[in-house]
C-alpha cells in the first residue's frame, strides 16, 4: 500500500506504523462527569466499518508525523490522508 | 449413515454408490427456537451441542454463503491448550478433551491428529517464562514438559541451533496438542446437528434484528423473516459489523491473517513448530505440504487477502528457523478475516438485548476452541448462566478491568 503523505508525496505504508480509528484524536475529559464511562468506550469500543474508514498512522520511519488516512476496509483501497494536526485543528476527527 | 471401517470396504467393493449427502438442505421455516448466525466451526459446534441437550427444540443455523466457508475452512488448524491465565487454561483443556473423544462422538473422521507443539524459547527469560506457562498447565489438567537444546536436537535436527541473534535455548512441549482436519471438524459437526434435526441453512444472511421492547423477536434475513426465541451470533470475523445490527458497538477490530502451503514435501516435521522470537509456526499436514503462518497484516481489513509485506515478513522467520524451507516452493496464500479483540481473548456472554447471545473475539486462535466454545455457547444458550470454563469471557470485562490479556501486550489489537 502505498499511503499520499500530504507533505512528501506516495510513501510505502512499510514505513508507518498503525494506530486505528482516527476517533482516538478526540480524548474524553477526565475531569468531566462520567468520565470512567467514557474512557471504558474511548480505550476498547470500536465502529470497525466494513467500507470506508478514517485511521491513524504514524510516519515512525519518516517525518515522525501523524496522519489520518481515509481507507477502504473491503478493497485496502487510499482515499486520502491528511495530517492528524490538520484534522484536530478542524474540530476533531469525525 | 453410519461410518466405520466395515462401511468403507463395502463401498470400495460397490463403487462407492452408496454415499449419502451429510445432510439435507431445507426451507427456513417461518420460526425457530434457537437460531444460530454464522455456520462456521463454532456456529455448528453450537447446534450439535444444543440440539445433544434438547431433542426437542427447533434449531436453525444461518449461514450466509455455505457451510465451513469461513475461517474454519482458512486456518492453520493447530490445536493445543498451552496457555497460561486462569482465565484461559482450563477452557482450552477442556476443548482439548473434547478434541480427544470427538470423532468418536460424532463418527466422523476429522483427522485429530496428537502430533504435539513445541513452542521455542530463545533467551533464559524466555525459558523461566515457558517454566512458568507449562506449571499452570499441569495445575489445569494438562501435560506439559520443558525441554533442554539437546532434546529439541533430537526432536528437530534441521533447526538454526546457533543463529547469532536468537538461539534455541530449549522449548516447551505439549505431546496431546497437535492438529485437525478443519474442514472436518465443520463437517462433522454439520452433519451430527443435522442428524439431530438442526435446520442447517445455507446461503442465507442475516441483514437486520427485530428488537421489541430490548427483547429479540427474530431475524431479517436475505431469504425472509425468521421469528426465534433466542439468537446466538457465532460469525468470527463479521462480529462488528452483525452486531452493529443491533445497535452494538464492540471491543473488537477486524483484522486480516494469512496463511501459507508449500508444495507436499516427504515426512519432515515431526509436529507443530513455533518460533518464540518472531513469530513464525510451522506444521506438515497428511499431504505432505508445510502449513506455516505468522503475525497479522496490522491493519482494519475485510479483504480476505493480505498484501505482499507480511508474506515477506513470514518466510524471513521461517528461513531464520528452518533455513531448508527456502527451497520448498509456497504453492498457496491465501487470508481470513479475524476479530481482534482489545485484550485477545475471546468474548461469550449475552448482551444487553435480552435473547441475544454473543460469541466473538477469537483473534487468532479460535479453531483450537471450536468444541469447547459450541458447548460452553450451547450452556449459555440454554441456561443463561456461563460454563463453568468460560465464566471470564464477559463482555463488560474490559470496562470492569477484568481483561485477559494473554500475551500481556497491552491493549492494541495489532500486538496480539
Ligand atoms: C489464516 C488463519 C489461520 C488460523 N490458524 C489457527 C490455528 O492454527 N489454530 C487455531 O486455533 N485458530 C486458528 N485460526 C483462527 C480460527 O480459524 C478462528 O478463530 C475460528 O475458525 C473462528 O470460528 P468459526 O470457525 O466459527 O468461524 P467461521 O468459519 O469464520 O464462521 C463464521 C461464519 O459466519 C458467517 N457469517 C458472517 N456474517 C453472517 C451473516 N450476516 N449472516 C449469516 N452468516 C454470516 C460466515 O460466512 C462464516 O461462515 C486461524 C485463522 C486464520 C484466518
Amino acid at each position: 500500500m502505498l499511503i499520499p503523505h500530504p507533505l512528501l508525496g506516495l510513501r510505502d505504508a512499510q514505513e508507518f506504523t498503525y494506530l486505528g480509528d482516527a476517533r482516538l484524536i478526540d480524548r474524553p475529559d477526565g475531569m468531566a462527569e462520567g468520565a470512567e464511562a467514557a474512557f471504558a468506550e474511548y480505550v476498547y469500543l470500536r465502529d470497525n466499518p466494513a467500507g470506508v474508514h478514517r485511521e491513524l498512522w504514524f510516519h515512525e520511519q519518516g517525518d515522525r508525523s501523524w496522519l489520518v488516512v481515509t481507507r477502504d476496509t473491503t478493497t485496502h483501497e487510499i482515499l486520502g490522508a491528511e495530517l492528524a494536526r490538520d484534522a484536530k485543528l478542524k474540530g476533531g476527527a469525525a | 449413515m453410519h461410518f466405520s471401517g466395515l462401511r468403507v470396504i463395502r463401498e470400495a467393493l460397490t463403487g462407492h454408490k452408496g454415499w449419502k449427502p451429510l445432510w439435507r438442505n431445507p426451507e427456513p421455516q417461518p420460526a425457530y427456537d434457537y437460531i444460530i448466525v454464522g455456520g462456521g466451526g463454532h456456529g455448528l459446534a453450537t447446534a450439535y451441542y444444543l440440539a445433544k441437550t434438547f431433542g426437542r427444540a427447533r434449531i436453525a443455523v444461518l449461514e450466509k454463503s455455505w457451510l465451513g466457508s469461513g475461517n474454519i475452512g482458512r486456518n492453520t488448524t493447530i490445536i493445543r491448550s498451552n496457555y497460561l491465565l486462569p482465565g484461559n487454561e482450563p477452557f482450552y483443556e477442556f476443548s482439548m478433551k473434547l478434541w480427544e473423544g470427538l470423532e468418536q462422538e460424532f463418527n466422523f473422521n476429522a483427522m485429530v491428529s496428537q502430533r504435539g507443539i513445541l513452542n521455542l524459547c530463545h533467551t533464559d527469560a524466555q525459558r523461566d517464562a515457558f517454566r512458568r506457562r507449562g506449571n499452570a498447565m499441569l495445575l489445569a489438567g494438562a501435560d506439559a514438559e520443558l525441554l533442554d537444546p539437546q532434546q529439541v536436537r533430537a526432536m528437530a535436527p534441521f533447526l538454526n541451533f546457533d543463529n547469532a541473534r536468537f538461539p534455541i535455548k530449549g522449548g516447551l512441549l505439549q505431546r496431546r496438542a497437535g492438529t485437525a482436519r478443519h474442514d472436518g471438524v465443520a463437517w462433522g459437526y454439520a452433519r451430527g446437528a443435522d442428524m439431530r434435526g438442526v435446520d442447517l441453512i445455507q446461503n442465507c444472511e442475516v441483514t437486520g434484528f427485530r428488537i421489541d421492547g430490548g427483547r429479540i423477536s427474530g431475524v431479517e434475513t436475505t431469504r425472509g423473516y425468521i421469528a426465534a426465541g433466542k439468537v446466538g451470533v457465532a460469525v468470527a470475523g463479521s462480529s462488528g459489523r452483525v452486531m452493529a445490527m443491533a445497535g452494538m458497538r464492540l471491543p473488537i477490530e477486524s483484522h486480516v491473517l494469512q496463511a501459507f502451503v508449500s508444495e507436499g514435501l516427504k515426512p519432515t516435521i515431526p509436529g507443530v513448530i513455533t518460533f518464540g522470537a518472531g513469530h513464525f509456526y510451522v506444521s506438515q499436514s497428511d499431504k505432505g505440504g508445510l502449513v506455516f503462518g505468522g503475525d497479522i497484516d496490522g491493519y482494519n481489513s475485510y479483504a480476505q487477502r493480505g498484501n505482499l509485506p507480511v508474506i515477506e515478513d513470514v518466510t524471513e522467520g521461517g528461513m531464520a528457523l528452518m533455513p531448508m524451507i527456502g527451497r520448498a516452493r509456497l504453492l498457496r496464500v491465501w487470508g481470513g478475516i479475524m476479530d481482534m479483540s482489545m485484550d485477545g481473548s475471546p468474548i461469550i456472554d449475552r448482551t444487553p438485548v435480552e435473547g441475544l447471545y454473543l460469541n466473538a473475539g477469537w483473534c487468532y486462535g479460535g479453531f483450537k476452541a471450536t468444541p469447547a466454545s459450541g458447548y460452553a455457547f450451547a450452556h449459555l444458550l440454554a441456561t443463561d448462566r456461563p460454563h463453568e470454563t468460560a465464566g471470564a469471557y464477559r463482555l463488560d470485562r474490559f470496562a470492569r478491568g477484568y481483561v485477559i490479556d494473554e500475551k500481556g501486550v497491552g491493549a492494541q489489537p495489532n500486538l496480539h
